[in-house]
């Protein structure tokens, strides 16, 4: 990993009484691809707006590139934003809109129509400039928005809930789009979201948080596969509670194996399929066993069980998360 | 938080107490946003303090002021080049003696009593006339509902001593309305210069700000909550008077008060259609003012006429997001 | 769908505006009439129109109330975007509840006190009355008017274009006037307008406040109604009417206009 571009350094932010980011420590590297991930008002857009100037640290500082960002407004730091409802400027075009940072930094007005052109087509928007923000759909806001953003070359681009406003399908495409422009560009992207699958989808690396901390970072196969608690894997993915007398263990439901014949796995216990919902790549089952409710997913193809059918679930060992409360 | 209701609270916008923490970095910035808002106030804040305070704090020390010299500047003077002697000459120098002159005269209860009952009288046909008219408009197609609205709010921008005057031309012994009554053989009525005059000036001259707030809240009303009352077992006329009528208790509440206090104050409207009679507190004022020039007694009315209006004005103040649509 | 409203609320809808525009109409229509005689009809004529444009005194009022009206309304504009700036986007400021209180104190206000209250400072200033005294009178009551006009609108006002904006290196200023005013520039020209026709309209607080030499025009119509009807007051008030009412239906179709796009 190269140096880090971003640094938070013991980062708090109170609004009143409550701390909205609670001593943050974080860094992001050059090039890295990186997710805040959270439920609403666990801090992370507090975060976000930090980094962007718009909110001002009560302790501990960032330091961007090296630099301490104290004191720097919003409009001096080369860190642009895409916003949740996207803030495009009602009263100027598709191509002011792109125009608009480059404009503030006084780019002659050649190189300015250059850039937005390439913008435009790097956002697959090509003819669209003379559009007013409300002529576009959804998908196509969402495109001028990450080309205005993108526009002035910004050294590290935040994503606010970029597609919160899009419908399933539409959001699932722009993830992986996204996921490419990033590694073709070589840009720092910073994106805040609570939906885990996008930060799963899109991320180097994600950082779980809740009020106002930092619970877990890594890669997104580390962190749910390795959660550290079970606030963390319940976030990332639905997970089996196991509480023994050593502590709480967990096991993820594609990970539970079902048979009609007693195996030899590590973890297995006796029970009866409640309810089977079929998800096409697919099935959940929830398996009564031995007083307790169970979950386990199992690939479309194999032996289809039916409710009131006996089972057996069984896990391997390695399947088992060892989580902290 | 104790902030302004109406205000929505930003984040980033508000001076939180955190930021009076001292020596924390970044607060810099906060503190630059917040001296450019406070730039930003001093206009008008300067202006009101000199044109609206100001002069009612001379209002209020004139009418506690010798009536005898009937010449300003009137007694006592507050002259502070003798620090505190001043202030206690000041104050020692201020007296009763307008108000008990108020008290003893019964023309001023008289107008006083009369006010109220004239505001009175015509803000509860207002609302008889208002309330059916706003809910009218309220259910009609969207382009015939904005069409109407201007309808009733053109009246209000245009000239209101005008506009009563219009209504003389009608109301004259000899005028249209007889003229018309005659025609269709029925007897001629006097209005003008009477009691019966005087309401039906203040009605006209204020429907438009009953009308408004009605409609406001009754435009906003949600139609399904009828639908559902009715799905409940109430007939039409029950809906509305057990679901509409109390939905719409603001606007009823809005109209109430935006009509009442300046009616009571009303000038125009009692000097050109009452008669030589009418009583009115604006109408006292100006008589005292303009006619006797016995400035004391002015004062003192319109700071009675002010006590008065307290409670309503706070209850305007308070609630004005409902009542200034 | 919305049911459509019941012959009963038909009919108050269209009286109460029978009841609103009868009066004007027959002033309006009387302005016409050649007749000396403001309630006999007398055939149609312009002559009131006519004997208007000689009459020096009603069109020095009229040039008074223009000029005034001009004025004060700028300067309500721009204070009432500055305290409008204050009230929506200053948070809590030293003195905000004394600040509001005083911003909309004048809008219910009985105009009687507020004419008094300001003749008071004036006299005690020492301040010579007449064109300027009225025109800061007419600014202090509709400042309060254009305060509520574009406060209302800002406050609807995205703060996150404001935002982007800055976030794209405008510095918060020229982010104000590169955003944030092209897109509330509706509400305060719908904000002047209010204010302009206030100052127009008002009789008390300019009867209050004017001195010799600065007769506006509702006070030379005051003194001419307290006369008795006079076919040649029908005849300035449907001009005056007329302007007005085409400037509110402009603006309301502007605003409308906005809306849509």
């Amino acid at each position: 990993m190269s140096a880090p571009l971003v640094r938070f350094e013991g980062v708090t932010r109170r609004f009143g009484a409550e701390a909205a980011v609670d001593d943050v420590s974080l860094e992001i590297a050059e090039g890295e691809f990186f997710a805040l991930l959270g439920p609403s008002g666990c801090g992370k857009t507090t975060l976000m707006r930090l980094l962007a100037g718009f909110e001002a640290p009560d302790a501990g500082r960032i330091l961007l590139a090296g630099e301490d960002l104290a004191g720097v407004p919003p409009h001096r730091r080369p860190v642009h934003m895409m916003f949740q409802a996207y803030a495009l400027f009602p009263h100027l075009s598709v191509a002011r809109n792109v125009a608009f940072g480059l404009k503030a930094q006084g780019r002659a007005r050649a190189e300015i129509d250059a850039r937005v052109e390439e913008m435009l087509a790097l956002v697959k928007l090509e003819g669209l400039g003379g559009r007013k923000p409300d002529q576009l759909s959804g998908g196509q806001k969402q495109r001028v928005a990450l080309a205005r953003a993108l526009a002035p070359a910004p050294k590290l681009l935040l994503l606010d809930e970029p597609m919160a406003a899009l419908d399933r399908k539409l959001r699932e495409e722009t993830q992986l789009e996204l996921r490419t422009l990033q590694r073709q560009l070589g840009l720092t992207f910073l994106i805040v979201t609570h939906d885990q699958d996008e930060a799963m989808v899109t991320a180097d690396r994600l950082a779980v948080m809740r009020t106002g901390r930092i619970v877990q970072v890594g890669p997104p196969a580390e962190v749910y596969e390795r959660p550290i608690d079970r606030f963390v894997a319940g976030f990332l993915g639905e997970v089996n509670l196991f509480e023994g007398p050593d502590g709480c263990t967990g096991v993820r439901p594609e990970r539970m194996a079902l048979s009609r014949a007693e195996p030899k796995a590590a973890g297995r216990l006796p029970g009866k399929v409640a309810e089977a919902g079929y998800l096409g790549d697919r099935t959940v089952y929830v398996i009564e066993a031995a007083g307790r409710t169970l979950r386990a997913a199992q690939p479309s193809g194999g032996d289809a069980f039916r409710v009131g059918d006996a089972v057996w679930v069984s896990w391997p060992a390695t399947a088992v998360m060892r989580l902290a409360e | 938080m104790t902030h302004d209701p109406l205000i929505p609270a930003k984040a980033g916008t508000q001076a939180e107490p955190a930021a009076k923490r001292k020596g924390r970095l970044g607060s810099r910035l906060r503190g630059n946003e917040r001296g450019k808002n406070n730039l930003a106030v001093l206009a008008p804040y300067l202006w009101l303090a000199l044109f609206f305070a100001l002069p009612f704090a001379l209002v209020a020390k004139l009418s506690f002021s010798h009536s005898a010299l009937a010449i300003p500047p009137y007694a006592p003077r507050l002259d502070l080049s003798h620090g505190l002697t001043g202030l206690a000459d000041f104050l020692r120098g201020l007296d009763l003696a307008t108000y008990r002159r108020l008290a003893s005269d019964r023309l001023y209860l008289l107008a006083y009593l009369s006010s109220l009952g004239f505001a009175g009288l015509s803000t509860a046909i207002l609302l008889v006339i208002g309330y059916p008219m706003a809910y009218g408009i309220a259910r009609c197609r969207p382009r015939l509902r904005q069409a109407l609205v201007l309808a009733v709010i053109l009246p209000f921008w245009t000239s209101f001593l005008i506009r009563i005057y219009a209504w003389i031309a009608v109301l004259k012994p000899a005028g249209l309305l007889n003229q018309a009554l005659h025609l269709i053989g029925l007897p001629s009525v006097t209005l003008l210069d009477t009691n019966a005059g005087v309401v039906l000036g203040l009605v006209y001259a204020y429907l438009p700000f009953m009308v408004l707030p009605l409609y406001a809240v009754l435009e906003r009303q949600d139609e399904s909550l009828i639908e559902a009352a009715q799905d409940l077992g109430l007939t039409p006329r029950r809906a509305f008077w057990r679901v509409t009528v109390p939905l719409s208790a603001p606007g009823v509440a809005a109209g109430v008060l935006l009509s009442f206090i300046p009616m009571v104050g009303e000038f125009v409207v009692p000097d050109l259609m009452g008669g030589s009679r009418t009583l009115m507190l604006g109408r006292t004022i100006w008589t005292e003012f303009f006619a006797d020039r016995d400035w004391p007694a002015a004062s003192a009315v319109a700071m009675v006429l002010l006590a008065t209006l307290v409670v309503p004005l706070v209850l305007v103040q308070r609630r004005r997001a409902a009542l200034l649509p | 769908m919305r049911r459509g409203p019941s012959p009963f609320l038909v009919a108050m809808v269209a009286a109460g505006l029978v009841f609103l525009y009868a009066p004007i109409a027959l002033l309006i229509l009387y302005s016409f009439n050649a007749s000396q005689l403001v309630t006999v009809w007398g055939g149609t004529s312009l002559r009131w129109y006519a004997a208007l444009a000689h009459d020096e005194q009603m069109l020095d009022a009229v040039s008074v109330s223009l000029r005034v009206g001009l004025i004060s309304a700028s300067l309500a504009t721009g204070l009432g975007l500055l305290a409008a700036v204050a009230l929506v986007r200053g948070g809590r400021f030293r003195g905000r509840t004394a600040f509001s209180g005083m911003v909309y104190a004048p809008l219910v206000m009985p105009e009687v006190i507020l004419g008094l209250a300001l003749l008071l400072l004036f006299v005690s200033l020492k301040l010579p009355r007449g064109f300027w005294t009225v025109t800061a009178g007419h600014a202090t009551v509709t400042l309060c008017y254009a305060t509520v006009v574009i406060q209302a609108r800002l406050a609807g006002f995205d703060r996150s274009l404001e935002e982007a904006a800055q976030d794209l290196g405008l510095s918060p200023a020229r982010a104000f006037l590169a955003v944030t005013l092209p897109n509330i520039a509706p509400a305060v020209a719908a904000a002047w307008m209010l204010a302009f026709t206030l100052s127009l309209d008002d009789l008390v607080i300019a009867s209050f406040t004017s001195g010799p030499g600065a007769t506006t025009l509702p006070m030379r119509l005051y003194s001419q109604v307290r006369l008795g009807v006079n076919p040649e007051i029908n005849a300035v008030s449907t001009l005056l009417i007329g302007v007005v009412a085409a400037g509110v239906v402009a603006a309301f179709l502007i605003q409308q206009g906005k809306t849509k796009t």
